[in-house]
Formats: C-alpha cells, structure tokens, sequence
C-alpha cells in the first residue's frame, strides 16, 4: 500500500511546543496546556477539518443509534400491535395499493444524490469550478425533493391517518413518537445539509477554495452527506421494512 | 472520461501523489479516485436498495424477511462507508476511530433488546390478563 504511505503528510512546524518559552522553559497558561496536549503529534494524518466532520460524525451515529435502540426497545416491549408499516405507508396509485412506494422512491433519491455528491467531490479535486458547483447544486436540489416528500409524508399521516406521537388508530402508541422522533430527526439532518452544500456550492462558484488552495471543503460536506444517506439506510431497513 | 481523471496505477503512487500534489495542489489526505468505481457502487447501491424494496413488495416474512433486511441493510452501510466516504482508503488510525468506537454500542443495543423482554413480561404478567 505505498499510496497511502504517500499520502503522509511532512510533519508540520508547530507554533510553541512545550519547552520553547523564553530561556527554554515550560509555556505557562492556556499556550502551555495546548502545547502540552497537541505535544508537537498529529495523529491523523487529514486535514483537521475532515478529522473534526467524523468526529461529528460518530457522536451523530450515537444520537440516531440510541433513537433507533430506543425505537427497538418500545417495539418489543409493547403489549398492543405494532402498525404494520407496509400498509401504513402504502400509496394508492391508479386504484391500487403500493406499498412503502413513496418510502422507495425518497430512498432512490437520497441514492441518486449521494452518487451526485460523490462526484461533486471528484470534480473538485480536479479543480473543476462550475462541474463541482452544478454537481453540488444537483445534490442540495435532490435534498430539497426528499424533505418536501417527507413533509407530504408527514402530512397524509397526521392529517389523513390521525397518527399522532401519543397514539394512533392502528396500534401502539409508541409507532407515532418513534416515527416523528426518528424521520423528523432525519429530515433536520437533510435540510442542515441542504444549507450546508448550498453555501460550499457558492463558494465553489465564487472560486474561494481556488484561492485557499484547497478543495477539502468539498470532500468534508461530502462526507456529512453521506452520512444522512447512510443513516436513512438504517432508517429504511429497521423502521420501514423490519 | 476527461483527459483530467487521473487514473495511477498503485505502482508508481508514489510519484503520482506526489504530482497531483503539483497539478491540482488537492491537499494530503485528499481522495482521488477514478470515477469509474464510483460509478459502480452508485449501480450497486440502486440494484441494493431495490432488493430490499422486493423483500417488502412480495412480503416475505419470519426470519427469512430478517435477514435479507438487514444483509442489504449492512452491505449499502459498508460501501457508502468504505467507498463514497473514503475510508477504505484512509490510514489504519483513523480507520480503528470510525469503525471500532460505534462498536460499543452494540452493548447498548444488547441490554435494551434484554430490557425491552424483561418489561414486555412485566406488563403480561401484571396488566394483561
């Protein structure tokens, strides 16, 4: 594996390490304790801003697992039928019944976006302005399309099905304040990336990372996109099919 | 393809790397790859993903219905991870980071699975009659 051994960067000169006060003495104060924490070591050889986003990442995957966990322990311990979410999110077309159609389509959108997004960050290291920024564009657009789905979603439910997070006509109570819970949570993520790619997009456009030198915003938003997308496969597999 | 992809053959990465570095300036730890295999999963992840949805379709259920779930569910999972966010690519450190920490939380998963049975009879035993 010599590409990722090439990938190492040089170790960087870092400002004040812990003996490089005056006289060679010990930094006091707040410069002494980073000094004394960074200890002239990087340990992930990233960009810190990549490091950070999956750090993010992970105590975000604590979040949706302790929702989900939370979710699996209501569901088994439940005395009452669980709604049958087949037949909950099942959509009419043409007279008949599909089930979990609209769920299928959001997932294949969600898809679509993220291989938009893989790309986008593909286009950027090529240095390719207007090919990164329309790729990037395309993604938030797909995103927009799923929240709107998700609201019209919410909407049959809450208003058509009388689904509400104390109860519903179906079954358990415990199926509306799971599901409000876990997909509102969700639908947040899309939008704050939404926003997120909306604004990397402009500066993509504006040439603001030419000028920094760097595209690694591009595969850092990238990776917060991914990661909705990973979490609706989570979603989809334990709330909408188990 | 663009004349731009860069395809490099894993021999000569080094140099390679080091050339991109020069040509594109991408950054270290910047990930490159051919777009290509990029293409590949995004199939893969379609062809997943409607698999799963025909679990559903032809209501397959008991543990047969489990387990395609959550085979399906755990292969999208790992090349979205592996693949579309680069890991496969990274180095070991932060690889035993992203990977082993959210293993803890099977842990978790365990003990509510055991507590969510221990409440369900609980309320047969005291409320349901």
């Amino acid at each position: 594996m010599t590409e990722q051994a090439s990938i190492r960067p040089q170790p960087t000169p870092v400002l004040d390490g812990p003996m490089d006060g005056p006289l060679n003495t010990p930094l006091d104060g707040f410069r002494g304790a980073t000094a004394d924490w960074s200890a002239d070591k990087q340990a992930f050889p990233v960009p810190w801003g990549k490091a950070m986003m999956w750090i993010f990442l992970i105590s975000d995957t604590f979040i949706f697992t302790c929702f989900l966990t939370s979710y699996m322990n209501v569901r088994i311990s439940t005395t009452e039928v669980w709604p049958n979410p087949s037949e909950v999110f099942a959509l009419t077309v043409g007279g008949t019944d599909i089930p979990l159609l609209l769920i299928a389509i959001m997932t294949m959108i969600l898809i679509t976006s993220s291989g938009t997004m893989a790309m986008a960050v593909n286009f950027g290291y090529q240095r390719n302005r207007k090919r990164t920024a329309a790729l990037l564009f395309t993604t938030a657009a797909f995103g927009v399309s799923f929240v709107c789905m998700q609201a019209f979603e919410w909407t049959k439910l809450i208003v058509h099905e009388g689904v509400r997070p104390w109860g519903n006509p179906m079954g358990a109570a415990q199926f509306g304040s799971s599901f409000f819970m876990i997909t509102g949570f969700h639908g947040l993520h899309v939008t704050g990336g939404v926003i997120y790619l909306s604004v990397v997009a402009t500066r993509v456009l504006n040439g603001f990372y030419d000028r920094k030198g760097t595209y690694e915003t591009v595969e850092i938003a990238g990776l917060y996109w991914h990661f909705v997308d990973l979490v609706w496969v989570f979603i989809f597999a334990l709330f909408y099919l188990w | 393809m663009d004349q731009a992809v860069v395809q490099h053959p894993p021999a000569d990465a080094t140099h390679a790397s080091s050339a991109h570095a020069a040509t594109h300036g991408s950054a270290e730890g910047g990930q490159q790859h051919p777009i290509r295999i990029y293409l590949w999963i995004w199939v893969l992840l379609f062809v997943l993903s409607a698999c799963s949805y025909m679990v559903d379709y032809f209501q397959l259920h008991g543990a047969l219905r489990w387990t395609l779930i959550l085979l399906f569910m755990l292969l999208k999972a790992g090349f979205i991870v592996s693949i579309f966010m680069h890991v496969a690519w990274e180095r070991l450190a932060l690889k035993l980071v992203i990977l082993v920490t959210p293993l803890t939380l099977l842990v978790l998963i365990g003990l509510m699975a055991i507590e969510g049975d221990y409440t369900f009879l609980t309320r047969i035993a005291s409320f349901v009659r």
